[in-house]
């Protein structure tokens, strides 16, 4: 979904640099999602493909976190939610490369290297926007307000996940969360930002429930698909 | 997995596959073949005679995946095999050490910066750093030279580029912009 996210990206970044660094980052993350679609589909039972994952799956089935749904606001915006979900995923993936699962494990060893590289660029934007002039520090304060609030669901674990942690195939989300932290801090000290005071927190992404701006994302992203069912080109 | 056969026929056969299969140029990067990218990691012949082809990805969202795997079976089959399997491997994970020497050269020789052999540091979050004050990148920056003139002097203009192994620079003696392989 941040993927799809990102791609809206194309074309309107505010350098054309930028615009092939969210797109590229786009890529990697689609490519990580087929890898991890088209093992569900085989762990289900065979009976859909990725596609079919992706592009006929309704709202209430999607899986994935408030946080990568969220518009992508101003470039800031876009960066702090770059920056919570790669520095998240990249010890996601850090730890999955141990999983007993050889799959899971080889689709990690992969994209650990790509989180790394996209949480660098998102930490260094943060830094250039934080510690920049009045109005660019001003903006990316607002977008870590506004984003906060999505984070804690990233740690938020089910009884599946929970399970399969404790086999040794999975990663207790949870267990992430210190390290996430303390990366965060120390990114926004360099870029005099400061984490805001917990008001409230979204949760349920994980179970199928989702924020307003999902379904918008989700018919544009499937209408394709819906529309001409089996085309290949 | 399929049984391999030890018999010096299918040897030599297999060394035949192999250079077919390697000789396909990249669709993405021409200049060099997926053989200098060292993406194909193994190749196979079984006993129905299929050839079964081991691939693995530079990057996990790569679009020329799907035109390479194409071409393999192309290239297989022009050279007589009319069998052929291709399938994805992700694990262990490509790296740009794997490029052959060769195909430094020829990136070289194109105005492609090859990566460099002193490894970039991965991840600031990881090493206890933000990230974004270290000086580490600085020296990946340094050590890229401009592959028209020379100089040293050249500036990280994106960390990302054309394609998803490339980033993009800019010679500051000679003002040209180049690419050159993210070291990964």
């Amino acid at each position: 979904m941040l993927s799809q996210r990102l791609s809206e990206w194309a074309s309107r970044a505010p350098e054309i640099e930028e615009d092939i660094a969210l797109t590229n980052i786009a890529l990697d993350l689609l490519g990580q999602a087929r890898a991890l679609l088209d093992y569900a589909a085989v762990v289900e039972g065979g009976t859909r493909d990725e596609d079919d994952l992706a592009y006929l799956r309704t709202e209430r089935e999607f899986r994935n976190v408030h946080l990568v749904e969220q518009e992508n606001g101003d470039f800031a915006h876009t960066i702090a939610r770059q920056l919570f979900f790669s520095t998240y995923q990249l010890f996601l993936y850090e730890e999955l490369i141990s999983s007993t699962d050889e799959l899971l494990a080889g689709v990690a060893a992969k994209a650990v290297k790509e989180a790394a590289y996209h949480h660098d660029h998102a930490a260094l934007w943060t830094v250039r926007l934080g510690d920049g002039t009045d109005d660019s520090r001003r903006r990316m304060q607002a977008a870590v307000d506004r984003l906060w609030p999505f984070t804690a669901e990233l740690f938020d674990a089910d009884d599946v996940e929970t399970g399969l942690a404790a086999q040794g195939i999975a990663v207790d989300p949870a267990t992430l969360r210190p390290r996430w932290v303390r990366a965060i801090s120390d990114t926004f000290t360099t870029a005099t930002l400061v984490i805001p005071p917990t008001v409230w927190t979204s949760h349920g992404g994980r179970r199928g429930v989702h924020t307003e701006c999902f379904g918008y994302l989700l018919a544009e992203m499937q209408y394709l698909h819906r529309l001409h069912p089996g085309a290949s080109w | 997995m399929t049984a391999p056969l030890a018999t010096a026929v299918n040897t030599t056969a297999v060394g035949h596959a192999w250079a077919a299969a390697s000789a396909v140029a990249d669709p993405e990067l021409p200049v060099v073949t997926i053989g200098d990218l060292g993406i194909v990691r193994g190749i196979d012949i079984d006993a129905d005679g299929c050839v079964h082809v081991v691939l693995t990805p530079t990057y996990s969202g790569c679009p020329a995946t799907a035109v390479i795997r194409h071409d393999v079976v192309s290239a297989l089959q022009d050279a007589g095999f009319d069998h052929v399997e291709v399938r994805t491997e992700l694990a262990p994970a490509w790296t740009t050490d794997w490029i052959t020497e060769d195909g430094r050269r020829k990136l070289a020789e194109h105005g492609i910066v090859p990566p460099s052999a002193v490894r970039s540091v991965q991840s600031g979050a990881s090493t206890g750093h933000s990230g974004a004050s270290t000086g580490q990148r600085v020296e990946v920056a340094l050590a890229m030279r401009c592959p028209r003139c020379g100089s040293p002097d050249t500036l990280l203009v994106s960390r990302f580029g054309s394609t998803a192994c490339q980033a993009m620079y800019r010679c500051t003696s000679c003002l040209e912009p180049f690419d050159a392989v993210k070291p990964y």
